[in-house]
C-alpha cells in the first residue's frame, strides 16, 4: 500500500469528529435530530470523497506526461529531494 | 425521530361553532394559522353562500381603498409601513370602516371634480392671456409680408376713389383698425387656440375649403399648458384667421370646431383689448389661490388617510378571509351554530383549544366543541419546515407531495443536494464567489425580505439563499480537493512527484512521462489532500482525471442508491407492510448488491492491490491491471473462465475464486428478478383465496396490509391481472432501472470535466494575454482583460454552469435517488392563515403595479 498513516489518521479524525461525534454531544433542542442527520450525511459524505481521491493516488498506474519547459519550471521551482542523474 | 423526517399526524376534526362567537374564533384560528378548513358546500354557488354579502361588502372596501391608493401614490405620498399586524376587527366595526372609507372616497371625489372645473377655467383664462398678447403682435405688426396679401383681399374693379391706401409707398396696411376698409370689405376674424400638432392639417384644410380666400397667422405658446382631464403638459399654438363675408366666417368656425380648436372672442380696439387682459389677469391670480388651496385640502386629506391606509387594508383582507371560511360552514339550525371540518396536525390540537377557548371568551358565548373524527381518505402532508429547510422542502415538493406519512427526503436532500452539485462544480475560486453571494444574502435576510422587489429572479435566488451557501460552501470543500482555483493548482504539501532529470535530458525530449515506478520520480505516498497539483500542469491530464471522476461518480451513485433503497424498508415497516419487505426489499438489496455494489468493491480493490514499485509482482504491476469495466461486462454476460496465458503473464482476475464468486452473483441477481415479479402476486392471491374461504365473518388474512397508525382500511378485493401487471411494472422499471440510473451517475463526470475545460480556456485564452504581455502596455491591458475575464467567469462558469448543475442534480435526486422509495401521491397541507393569505394579496398588488 502506498499510503502514508498521517493524512490518514487526520482526514479519519476530522470526519469522524464531524461525524460521529459532534452529533452525539449535540445539545438537547427541537432540531436535534436534523442536525445529527446533517452532520452524519456531511461527515460520511466528504470523508469518502477525501478517500477515494487518495486512494486513487496511491498506487498511480500511469504518471504525469510534462512538457519540457513545465519540467525545467517544476525542477527549478519546486524543492526537489535531491537530483539523481538518469 | 425529529418531524420533519416523516410527515405529520394530521387528525380529521369537527368544530361546533355557536354564531356569536363563530366570527371570532375563526379570527383566532387565522392567526394561528395551524388549521386547514374543509369546504363543507362544494356545490353551492359563490352568490347562494350565507356570507355572500359581507364578502361583496368586503369587495366594496377594497375598491375604495384601492382607490385612495392610487391618489395617493399619484400625489407620491409615502405610505408608511408600522410593520403591525392589527387584528380583525370585529363585525359591527365594520359598519364604522365601511363609512369612513364611503366618507373618504365621496370627498376625494368631490375635491378631484373641482379642481377639475377650477382647472379647466385656469386653461381657458392662460388662452384667452395668451391670444390677447399674440394678437396684439399681428394687430401692431408691420409687416412686409402683408401688402401683397392684402392686395390679394381687394377686389379687382374697386373703383378708384374708394382706393387710396395704395398710393402710399411704405404705409403698409392694418386690415382691422382701419374701419374705413373693415367697413368696405367685411373682414372679419376669428381667433382661438390649438394643439401644436394639428396646425399644418389645419391650415392645409382652410386652405382647401375655403379655396385660400382666408388668411390664417399662427404663432406658437412657449410653455406648455396642463390638459384638464388628463393632468399631461400639451403645447398649443394661437392663431387668427381672417375672412370676408358670411358664408366663409361659417365655414371657418366649422373647421375649427372640427379640429377642436377653442375659440375665444377677441375685440378689435386696443383699448379694449388692454382692458380685458387686466381682466384676465386678476381673475387668474384668483383661480390660482383657489385652485392652491383646493391642492392644500386634497394633500391634507390624502396625509391623514395614508396614515392609515395599510392598516385598513390588511383589516378589510381579513374580514374578508374570515368570511370566505365562514362560507364553508355548515348551518346547524337546531343549534343555532355553525359546524365546521378541519384537518388539525395532532402535536397542535391543545394550541387549537387554546385558541377556541380566547375566540369565545372575546365574544362572550358558550365554549366552542372540537371532536375529533375518525376519516377514510387520506389526510394533508404537513411538513413543519423553518426558513432553512423550506427551501429543500420545495424542491422536493416541486416534483411530488410526499404521501400521508411516509419518509421525507428533504431531511437527507440538504446536504445530498449541495454535495453533489459541488462534484460537479467542484473549483475552489468559483465555490468562494458563490459562498460570498449567498454568505451576503443570509446576513442580509431581514432587510432584503422586508424590501418587495419585483424582479422574479433576484426573488428566486433570495428565497434559495440557503440552498446557494450550502453549495458554495461544499463547492469550496471539492474545490480543494480537486485541487483547482479557476483552473490553476495549489501546491500546499508539496508534490509527490518530483523531476530528477538533469538539463540535457530534459533539453533533448520535448515531452517526458513521470514513471510512478522509480522512487526518485514518485515519492511512494500521494499528496495527502485531494489531487497532486503537478497534474495541473501534464499533458495526459485528462486521462488521468477521467478514470478518477467516473470512479467516484460510480460509487457514490451507488451509495446514493442504495440508501434510497434502504429508506424504502423504513417505509415498509411503518406501514407495516412485511410483504413488501419480503417481496420487494430485499430481492432489491441482493439485485443491486450482487452487481453494482460489487463492482465498487472490485474498484478499491484494484485501488488498493494494483501499483508500480519495486517489488511488486508481474500481475499487479500497472500493465497487468484489468479494466473494470470490461471484467463486469465479461461477468454479466457469463464469459467462461480464462486461462492465464503463462506463469509469466497477466491473469484476469484480481484475486482468488474470483471467477466463481462472480458466476454465483450473477446467478442470485437473476433469481431475484422472477422473486420480484412473481412473490408478491403469489401471496396476495393465496391471501384472497384465505379470506373467499372464510368467509365475511372470517378473521382477516395474515398477510394484509395494515398500517397501524391509521385508521383501519376496508379489506379491498384484489384484482390479480391489475397486481401483476403493477408488480411487472415495478420490476422492469427497477431491473432495467439499476443500470440506466448508475450510468446517468457518470454526468457527475461529465459535468466536472466540462466545467474545469471552460475554467481552463477561460484563463488560457483571456487572462493570459493580459499576464504575459511586459511592462506598461501590460498593465493597461490587464485592467481590461481582468474585466472580461471576470464578467466572463461570473456569467458563464458560476452563473450558467452552477444553472446547469443545479438543474443536474435536481434530476439526480428527483429521478434515481426517489424512484427507490418515494410514492408523491399526497396533497400539502395548507392551513388557514392570515400570514399566507396578507402575503399572496401583497404579491398581487406589487404584480398590478
Amino acid at each position: 500500500m502506498g499510503a502514508s498513516a498521517l493524512p490518514l489518521i487526520m482526514m479519519t479524525l476530522l470526519w469522524g469528529i464531524v461525524g460521529i461525534v459532534l452529533p452525539i454531544i449535540l445539545p438537547k433542542g427541537p432540531h436535534r435530530s436534523l442536525m445529527q442527520c446533517i452532520l452524519i450525511i456531511t461527515g460520511a459524505s466528504c470523508w469518502l470523497f477525501w478517500l477515494c481521491c487518495y486512494m486513487h493516488q496511491m498506487n498511480p498506474l500511469i504518471g504525469p506526461m510534462l512538457h519540457n519547459r513545465t519540467l525545467a519550471a517544476v525542477k527549478q521551482l519546486w524543492p526537489q529531494p535531491g537530483a539523481t542523474s538518469v | 425521530m425529529g418531524s420533519l423526517f416523516r410527515s405529520e399526524e394530521v387528525a380529521l376534526c369537527q368544530l361546533f361553532l355557536q354564531s356569536e362567537s363563530a366570527y371570532t374564533c375563526v379570527s383566532e384560528l387565522g392567526e394561528l394559522g395551524l388549521v386547514q378548513f374543509r369546504d363543507l358546500n362544494p356545490d353551492v354557488n359563490a352568490f347562494q353562500r350565507k356570507f355572500v354579502n359581507e364578502v361583496r361588502r368586503c369587495d366594496e372596501m377594497e375598491r375604495k381603498l384601492r382607490y385612495l391608493e392610487r391618489e395617493i401614490r399619484r400625489d407620491a405620498i409615502p405610505m408608511q409601513d408600522t410593520g403591525d399586524n392589527p387584528e380583525a376587527p370585529m363585525p359591527r366595526e365594520m359598519i364604522d370602516l365601511e363609512a369612513n372609507f364611503e366618507k373618504l372616497e365621496n370627498e376625494l371625489k368631490e375635491v378631484n371634480s373641482n379642481a377639475e372645473a377650477l382647472k379647466r377655467n385656469y386653461l381657458e383664462l392662460t388662452e384667452l392671456r395668451h391670444i390677447l398678447k399674440k394678437t396684439q403682435v399681428f394687430f401692431d405688426e408691420e409687416g412686409h409680408l402683408w401688402p401683397w396679401q392684402a392686395e390679394a383681399m381687394y377686389p379687382p374693379n374697386l373703383p378708384p376713389d374708394q382706393a387710396p391706401y395704395f398710393d402710399d409707398d411704405d404705409e403698409t396696411i392694418n386690415l382691422l383698425t382701419d374701419i374705413s376698409l373693415h367697413q368696405l370689405k367685411h373682414i372679419g376674424f376669428v381667433a382661438g387656440v390649438i394643439l401644436r400638432e394639428r396646425v399644418a392639417s389645419f391650415e392645409r384644410m382652410l386652405w382647401r375649403a375655403c379655396r385660400g380666400n382666408v388668411f390664417l397667422r399662427q404663432a406658437q405658446i412657449e410653455e406648455p399648458l396642463e390638459d384638464p382631464a388628463t393632468g399631461e403638459q400639451v403645447y398649443k399654438s394661437v392663431f387668427i384667421i381672417f375672412f370676408q363675408g358670411e358664408q366663409l366666417k361659417l365655414r371657418v368656425k366649422k373647421i375649427c370646431e372640427g379640429f377642436r380648436a377653442t375659440m375665444y372672442p377677441c375685440p378689435e380696439a386696443p383699448a379694449d383689448r388692454r382692458e380685458m387682459a387686466m381682466g384676465v389677469k386678476t381673475r387668474l391670480d384668483d383661480l390660482n389661490t383657489v385652485l392652491s388651496q383646493t391642492q392644500d385640502h386634497r394633500h391634507r386629506v390624502l396625509v391623514s388617510a395614508a396614515r392609515n391606509l395599510r392598516s385598513w387594508m390588511l383589516k378589510v383582507w381579513k374580514i374578508k378571509a374570515i368570511y370566505h371560511s365562514l362560507n364553508m360552514f355548515n348551518i346547524d339550525t337546531i343549534q343555532n351554530g355553525l359546524i365546521a371540518e378541519c384537518w388539525i396536525p395532532v402535536p397542535d390540537l391543545e394550541t387549537v383549544q387554546l385558541a377556541l377557548r380566547r375566540g369565545t371568551e372575546k365574544s362572550g358565548s358558550l365554549p366552542a366543541i372540537l371532536n375529533r373524527l375518525s376519516c377514510v381518505e387520506s389526510p394533508p402532508t404537513f411538513h413543519r419546515t423553518n426558513k432553512f429547510t423550506r427551501a429543500f422542502q420545495g424542491l422536493i415538493d416541486s416534483y411530488g407531495v410526499a404521501s400521508y406519512r411516509e419518509m421525507n427526503p428533504a431531511v437527507y436532500t440538504i446536504i445530498t443536494f449541495p454535495f453533489l452539485f459541488a462534484i460537479m462544480f467542484g473549483d475552489l475560486g468559483h465555490g468562494i464567489i458563490m459562498t460570498l453571494f449567498g454568505a451576503w444574502m443570509v446576513w442580509k435576510e431581514k432587510p432584503l425580505s422586508v424590501k418587495k422587489v419585483d424582479s422574479e429572479i433576484w426573488n428566486i435566488f433570495f428565497g434559495g439563499r440557503y440552498i446557494i451557501l450550502l453549495m458554495g460552501t461544499f463547492s469550496m470543500y471539492t474545490g480543494i480537493i480537486y485541487n483547482d482555483v479557476f483552473s490553476k493548482s495549489l501546491n500546499l504539501f508539496g508534490s509527490s512527484w518530483h523531476v530528477p532529470f538533469n538539463e540535457s535530458t530534459i533539453r533533448d525530449n520535448r515531452e517526458i512521462m513521470l514513471d510512478p515506478k522509480q522512487p526518485d520520480q514518485y515519492e511512494g505516498t500521494p499528496y495527502p489532500i485531494g489531487l497532486d497539483p503537478l497534474w495541473q500542469l501534464a499533458a495526459n491530464k485528462i486521462n488521468f482525471l477521467n478514470s478518477y471522476k467516473m470512479k467516484i461518480s460510480i460509487i457514490f451513485g451507488i451509495v446514493h442508491m442504495m440508501f434510497g433503497i434502504i429508506l424504502s424498508l423504513w417505509n415498509h415497516r411503518f406501514f407495516n407492510r412485511r410483504l413488501n419487505v419480503l417481496c420487494e426489499f430485499i430481492p432489491q438489496v441482493l439485485f443491486m448488491s450482487c452487481l453494482f455494489v460489487y463492482l465498487t468493491l472490485l474498484v478499491f480493490i484494484k485501488w488498493v492491490n494494483y501499483g508500480a514499485g519495486e517489488d511488486v509482482p508481474l500481475v499487479l504491476t500497472p500493465g497487468c491491471a484489468p479494466s473494470i469495466l470490461i471484467t463486469f461486462i465479461n461477468m454479466v454476460l457469463m464469459k467462461g473462465y480464462e486461462e492465464a496465458k503463462g506463469p509469466n503473464s497477466c491473469s484476469a482476475y484480481m484475486y482468488d475464486g474470483q471467477f466463481y464468486l462472480q458466476r454465483m452473483m450473477v446467478v442470485v441477481a437473476v433469481i431475484c428478478v422472477p422473486w420480484m415479479l412473481v412473490a408478491k402476486p403469489y401471496f396476495l392471491y393465496r391471501a384472497s383465496k384465505q379470506r373467499a374461504m372464510l368467509g365475511t365473518g372470517g378473521v382477516e388474512g395474515a398477510m394484509e396490509e395494515t398500517p397501524s397508525t391509521m385508521p383501519v382500511q376496508p379489506a379491498e378485493d384484489h384484482d390479480m391481472s391489475e397486481i401483476l401487471i403493477h408488480q411487472g411494472i415495478h420490476t422492469i422499471e427497477f431491473v432495467l432501472g439499476s443500470v440506466s440510473h448508475t450510468a446517468s451517475y457518470l454526468r457527475l463526470w461529465a459535468l466536472s470535466l466540462a466545467h474545469a475545460q471552460l475554467s481552463e480556456v477561460l484563463w488560457g485564452m483571456v487572462l493570459r494575454i493580459g499576464l504575459s504581455t511586459a511592462g506598461t502596455t501590460g498593465g493597461f491591458a490587464m485592467y481590461f482583460i481582468f474585466a472580461a475575464w471576470a464578467t466572463l467567469t461570473v456569467v458563464i462558469l458560476v452563473l450558467m454552469e452552477g444553472l446547469s448543475a443545479f438543474l443536474h442534480t435536481l434530476r439526480l435526486h428527483w429521478v434515481e435517488f426517489q424512484s427507490k422509495f418515494y410514492e408523491g401521491q399526497g396533497y400539502a397541507f395548507v392551513p388557514f392563515s392570515f400570514d399566507s393569505i396578507l402575503e399572496a394579496n401583497e404579491s398581487t398588488v406589487t404584480e398590478a403595479k
